[in-house]
């Protein structure tokens, strides 16, 4: 069975770290800051103990105040996994860094979340649409579409 | 005399038949040899992620039939299951065994078209399809029997099934376990040795370990390079904690590797079938769940082992009857993020068995 670790403890390890990088807890999750957003995940896959070499997938969410980001990581090895979170307040510009450098898999999910979306990544190596075509306008999946 | 070459540029599909659906490639070659491409998505991008938030979570269910259309039954577990999760609903045991040997069903049928596909781009013109197709069919007339339909089965449901399977169908998987095997046999007998297969397969289009997983691959495609991980082991759900299999891996990762563990994973949902056919109790097939299903605020991540890898659903729910979020994890998008890396030196005719190793559907690619 795949171990869901608990967002708290892993929090605790991270703070030692990153002292700001956590902005919520709880059992099945961790709510990272947006800014420390990609050395958190490095710390999370390079150290052995948690070796996060698998990442499940990413998603975004709109809740109308910002949108969440959400990503799935296992590891392989000790067959456990961790929830992350994090939030994007600003809906004209949203940005994040990019995690294509950690785990190549990210590539065409971040391209679906900047194309339905529009959550833009930071150093996404080939950031473009990837389901719809170039100029087409709007981000249907954001809930103020339509 | 050095004759004067330049990069010349062409396109493969979006509509050509090596390209299993409307999906194109848009390569750059030097004479034969493939020196860059770039695949071109979206060409049946339905929006069925933003389909799903207008309809009843029960609603959503022909949807996901639609994604992985040559494996919709395994499309409506890995969606119920989800809802399931959200909502906190169990499922009666005789329905876990139904939903086993369904989904070991949809396996084998899903399985079939892609070796039979695989062999077809290796130049084994329709011969092997066929060969293929003629099992396949034994397994859609199953599927017939229990849900009327033989693509789209729209047959699992919250909280169980519809309506139980009809008292002829475990005789029918009976005398379809008995056949089975030396089918599979007469395959390995054909195609395991066959010297042009090796010659097109083996040592082409390596996707190396690491990249593997890195790239998130799943099913076959991971498998094939020698990870050893799945679901059903890894994650189980449903009652396969409950059979003996096991779980085949390739060496290197190459095509043949691929094609190798396509086909030794039929002989193991033989044997899943076989144990679960035995052990199947009676009863219920449903809980007793509201026609409007309404979850808990929250979220869920529920996923499977899909033929193609791993398919989840990650759901959210504000407590209404509609899914507030509703994203797809698909094998199919996930196992290509390594195309180019897999077809960068080969030439175009290698390329093709590459792209068809690979086995995806492009209504989940592109959903």
């Amino acid at each position: 069975m795949t171990v869901s670790l608990s967002g708290n403890e892993i929090a605790k390890k991270i703070t030692e770290y990153f002292p700001q990088a956590v902005a919520e807890a709880s059992d099945e999750t961790i709510l990272i800051k947006t800014e420390v957003l990609f050395e958190v995940a490095g710390y999370l896959k390079n150290t052995p103990e948690f070796d996060f070499d698998y990442l499940n997938h990413i998603t975004a969410v709109d809740y109308y105040d910002y949108f969440e980001v959400v990503y799935q990581v296992t590891s392989l090895q000790y067959n456990h996994s961790l929830v992350l979170k994090t939030r994007c307040y600003d809906r004209d510009n949203a940005v994040l860094p990019s995690v294509v450098r950690l785990w190549r898999g990210a590539d065409y999910q971040e391209r679906e979340i900047y194309d339905l979306m529009g959550i833009s990544f930071e150093g996404h190596p080939n950031l473009k649409r990837i389901a719809l075509w170039s100029g087409f306008e709007g981000h249907p999946l954001r809930k103020d579409y339509l | 005399m050095v004759i004067k070459t330049e990069p010349f540029v062409l396109n493969i599909g979006p509509v050509h038949p090596s390209t299993h659906g409307v999906f194109r490639m848009r390569a750059t070659l030097d004479g034969e040899v493939i020196i860059d491409l770039e695949p071109v998505f979206g060409y049946l991008h339905r929006g069925v992620e933003k389909l799903a938030e207008e309809r009843t979570y029960t609603g959503v269910i022909p949807l996901t039939d639609r994604l992985d259309y040559l494996a919709s039954m395994t499309n409506n577990l890995a969606y119920v299951l989800a809802v399931e999760k959200l909502a906190g609903i169990t499922v009666p045991e005789r329905a876990e065994y139904i939903r086993v040997i369904l989904s070991e069903l949809q396996r084998l049928a899903s399985h079939l078209i892609a070796v039979g596909a695989f062999l077809n781009d290796c130049g084994a013109y329709f011969t092997p399809f066929l060969y293929m197709f003629r099992e396949r069919e034994k397994i859609v007339d199953l599927f017939e029997m229990v849900t009327g339909q033989r693509l789209l089965y729209n047959y699992m449901r919250i909280g169980g099934f519809a309506q139980d399977i009809p008292d002829e169908f475990i005789p029918a998987v009976r005398g379809f376990l008995k056949q089975m095997p030396r089918f599979i046999d007469e395959y390995e007998r054909l195609l395991r040795e066959n010297e042009i297969l090796l010659a097109r397969a083996k040592g082409v289009g390596i996707l190396p370990r690491e990249m593997a997983i890195s790239i998130g691959a799943s099913g076959p495609v991971l498998r094939g390079s020698g990870v050893k991980w799945d679901i059903r082991k890894a994650d189980p759900y449903s009652v396969y904690d409950r059979f003996e299999f096991e779980i085949p891996t390739g060496t290197v990762g190459d095509c043949y590797d691929r094609y190798r563990v396509r086909v030794e994973e039929m002989k193991q949902s033989l044997r899943i079938l076989e144990q679960a056919v035995a052990q199947i109790p009676a009863g219920q097939v449903k809980t007793d769940v509201p026609f409007l299903v309404r979850p808990p605020a929250g979220d869920a991540y529920g996923r499977i082992e899909a033929p193609k890898g791993e398919l989840g659903f990650y759901l959210v729910s504000d407590g209404s009857i509609a899914p507030y979020r509703c994203h797809i994890r698909a094998p199919s998008l996930m196992n290509l993020t390594a195309l180019r890396e897999m077809m960068l030196g080969w030439k175009m005719q290698d390329a093709i068995i590459i792209f068809g190793s690979i086995d995806i559907t492009m209504g989940e690619v592109d959903r």
